[in-house]
């Protein structure tokens, strides 16, 4: 934060003084580079950190912050792995949110198109609903939420929490793909419709494809949310079988106070991390792109 | 949040809509299973939960048995004298005014060097090589809160931790420093992580904002003679202001949550609950306490806190908008 608030001072006094000289723009460019290269090692420091410590024993750690460890091994990331069961718990995330991705998904586009082309009984209501219902805080329906999926047996269950994923991702999915279905051309529609299509066929085999560029954005945002989703499941997935990671992540903390395995902490981060940092690689293009769509359509 | 008032777009509803066609089994089911099916879970797990907390309020309903009487507003009138509860008041309306305005500032000045900070002569440029910037600076926004906030109350802790060992090794006496276990460094120790996690995520959409302003504002302004600091003033802030606005409500609604960060740097709260927040007091009236009327009842203090939030922001902008309206035509 300190390195932060001072970005802004001297590259501010670099520029007033040079502007329309090149001296003055190689001033601003080296005054800019360092304080965003400052910038750029505080982002990047605390997950090297991370990575170092993971391969550290316990006794290690407590040495001193910045020790290399005496032997390079995965023995922190095999106990992670098997005995507090990174393992299992990234299975079921993967579960849980594969799932209920693919359903958020469909029912956003098909309710989203369903609202964007056709007009019925309810269809402001609906909408408007929705958007009352993104504006209140998760907080305040949480102990509805609790006994509601009580009340079914779905709780502390996968199809428990992917309902509710489901749910709660809804409202966003169907705002953003509104305004794709909106902007698609009536006429391929009318196409598809006199070459003997249905509804189903039209937006299956038509619309959707059609929609393809919106439907990315949205997948991506949506995995990162539902991925990153902490407090359902923390309420609603009291059974450790069940546990996501980002809950079992919370419980292995809480729980490395006392044991003090901070090896194996620091390895399941590593762990939790580096998927996400595989996909960001990839994706990174696409991502920012739907950041910006998102929010600016 | 308020995001997707702006995608609606009411204009030019399709044609087709108007043409009335004979209901076929094909249509009817179409529209039973798109509308139905999809409202049918958002109601079920979104809507009647959130219209029951409303009621459950305005209860006195404790513990996990069915009876519950109807209180009124007694809920409300006990949060006032819950010190608990007015202390984390009192934190959750300090992280809402403190984290979006750092982060945003930080972001802005970001942005606006990735974006018009290079030559002054020429075409407006960004500064050269900097999209490795961007992308570094954007990563944590895909990392789990949960883990970020790991990872710092590792950093924070006062022996083995990443900050004192710097600290020292830079000649500073901060050995052993408890930075989350101090009344007055607890708080802006918190801040300073959920600020560190949430920069990058806004440059990336202050950038993209920045981009859709048109070269020839930043030209004419550079022929009137302004330097990069004075367009970035004049031209990019004023351009880009309902983006601003999208950040400031987004950040503030994460900061009165901040639940999560808050769980990883200090369960408890904090030394002297100084970072305890209205969400984890909900969350313990709910189910360490078992009074899920107070709770819920609290849920609809945090929804006023919330909407109260973005008013404001909104209020402030339209004021914002309104003054440079004038000015221009002055």
């Amino acid at each position: 934060m300190t390195t932060i608030a001072t970005t802004a001072a001297p590259a501010t006094i670099g520029r007033n003084r040079s502007h329309r000289s090149t001296t003055g723009d190689k001033v601003v460019a080296g005054v800019s580079h360092t304080l965003l290269s400052i910038w750029t090692i505080t982002v990047i420091v605390p997950f090297a950190w991370t990575l170092l410590c993971s391969f550290k024993t316990t006794s290690e750690i407590f040495a001193s912050p910045f020790g290399l460890p005496a032997q390079w091994n995965f023995d922190n990331y095999v106990k992670a792995w098997s005995d507090v069961g990174i393992g299992k718990y990234f299975f079921n995330t993967v579960v849980v949110v594969g799932c209920a991705l693919v359903l958020v998904m469909l029912l956003g586009a098909m309710l989203a198109y369903a609202l964007a082309r056709f007009k019925f009984l309810g269809n402001r209501l609906i909408y408007n609903t929705m958007l009352a219902a993104m504006t209140f805080p998760v907080f305040l329906s949480i102990v509805p939420l609790f006994f509601v999926l009580s009340g079914f047996g779905l709780l502390s269950t996968k199809p428990g929490l992917i309902l509710v994923y489901v749910a709660f991702a809804l409202p966003f999915t169907m705002f953003f793909l509104y305004s794709f279905f909106r902007q698609l051309p009536q006429d391929v529609y009318e196409a598809a419709k006199i070459d003997g299509a249905g509804e189903w066929r039209a937006f299956f085999s038509v619309m959707l494809p059609m929609a393809s560029p919106g439907m990315a954005s949205v997948a991506i945002l949506n995995f990162l949310g539902l991925w990153n989703q902490f407090l359902l499941p923390v309420v609603l997935n009291a059974n450790p079988e069940n546990y996501v990671l980002s809950q079992a992540m919370s419980v292995f903390q809480s729980k490395a106070g006392y044991s003090v395995d901070f090896g194996a902490l620091f390895a399941a981060v590593v762990m939790t991390v580096l998927p996400v940092f595989i996909v960001y690689i990839v994706f990174q293009r696409k991502l920012e792109g739907s950041v910006s769509q998102g929010t600016f359509r | 949040m308020t995001k997707p008032t702006a995608t609606v777009s009411p204009d030019s509803p399709p044609k087709a809509v108007r043409r009335r066609r004979r209901l076929t089994f094909d249509k009817a089911s179409f529209m039973a299973v798109f509308v139905l099916l999809p409202l049918a879970v958002f109601t079920l797990f979104e809507l009647v939960p959130l219209v029951q907390a409303l009621y459950y309020a305005l209860t006195d309903w404790a513990g996990y048995s069915p009876d519950m009487n109807f209180v009124g507003l007694t809920n409300f009138a006990a949060m006032f004298s819950d010190p608990l509860f007015m202390k984390s008041l009192r934190n959750s309306v300090i992280l809402a005014a403190v984290v979006p305005t750092i982060t945003l500032v930080c972001s802005f000045v970001i942005a606006a060097v990735v974006t018009t900070g290079g030559p002054s002569t020429g075409r407006i440029q960004g500064l050269k090589g900097s999209g490795f910037y961007r992308v570094v600076s954007f990563f944590p926004y895909c990392v789990p809160a949960i883990v970020i906030g790991i990872i710092w109350s590792q950093i924070y802790d006062p022996q083995r931790g990443l900050l004192n060992g710097l600290l020292s090794a830079l000649g500073f006496d901060f050995q052993g420093f408890p930075w989350l276990g101090k009344v007055d460094t607890a708080m802006p120790a918190s801040i300073m992580v959920i600020i560190w996690g949430s920069i990058g995520f806004y440059t990336v959409l202050f950038v993209a904002a920045i981009k859709g302003i048109p070269a020839e504002l930043y030209e004419a302004a550079r022929m009137d003679g302004a330097g990069r600091f004075r367009s970035a003033i004049s031209v990019t802030l004023p351009n880009m202001l309902s983006s601003l606005q999208t950040g400031y409500i987004y950040l503030g609604l994460m900061a009165i949550d901040a639940f999560i960060y808050m769980v990883a740097l200090n369960p408890l709260g904090g030394p002297d609950y100084s970072t305890w927040t209205m969400t984890q007091n909900l969350y313990n009236t709910a189910f360490f306490k078992g009074k899920f009327g107070y709770s819920t009842a609290q849920g609809v203090a945090l929804a006023i806190v919330t909407l109260a939030y973005a008013g404001i922001i909104a209020l402030i902008f339209r004021l914002a908008r309104g003054r440079d309206d004038g000015t221009d035509r002055a």
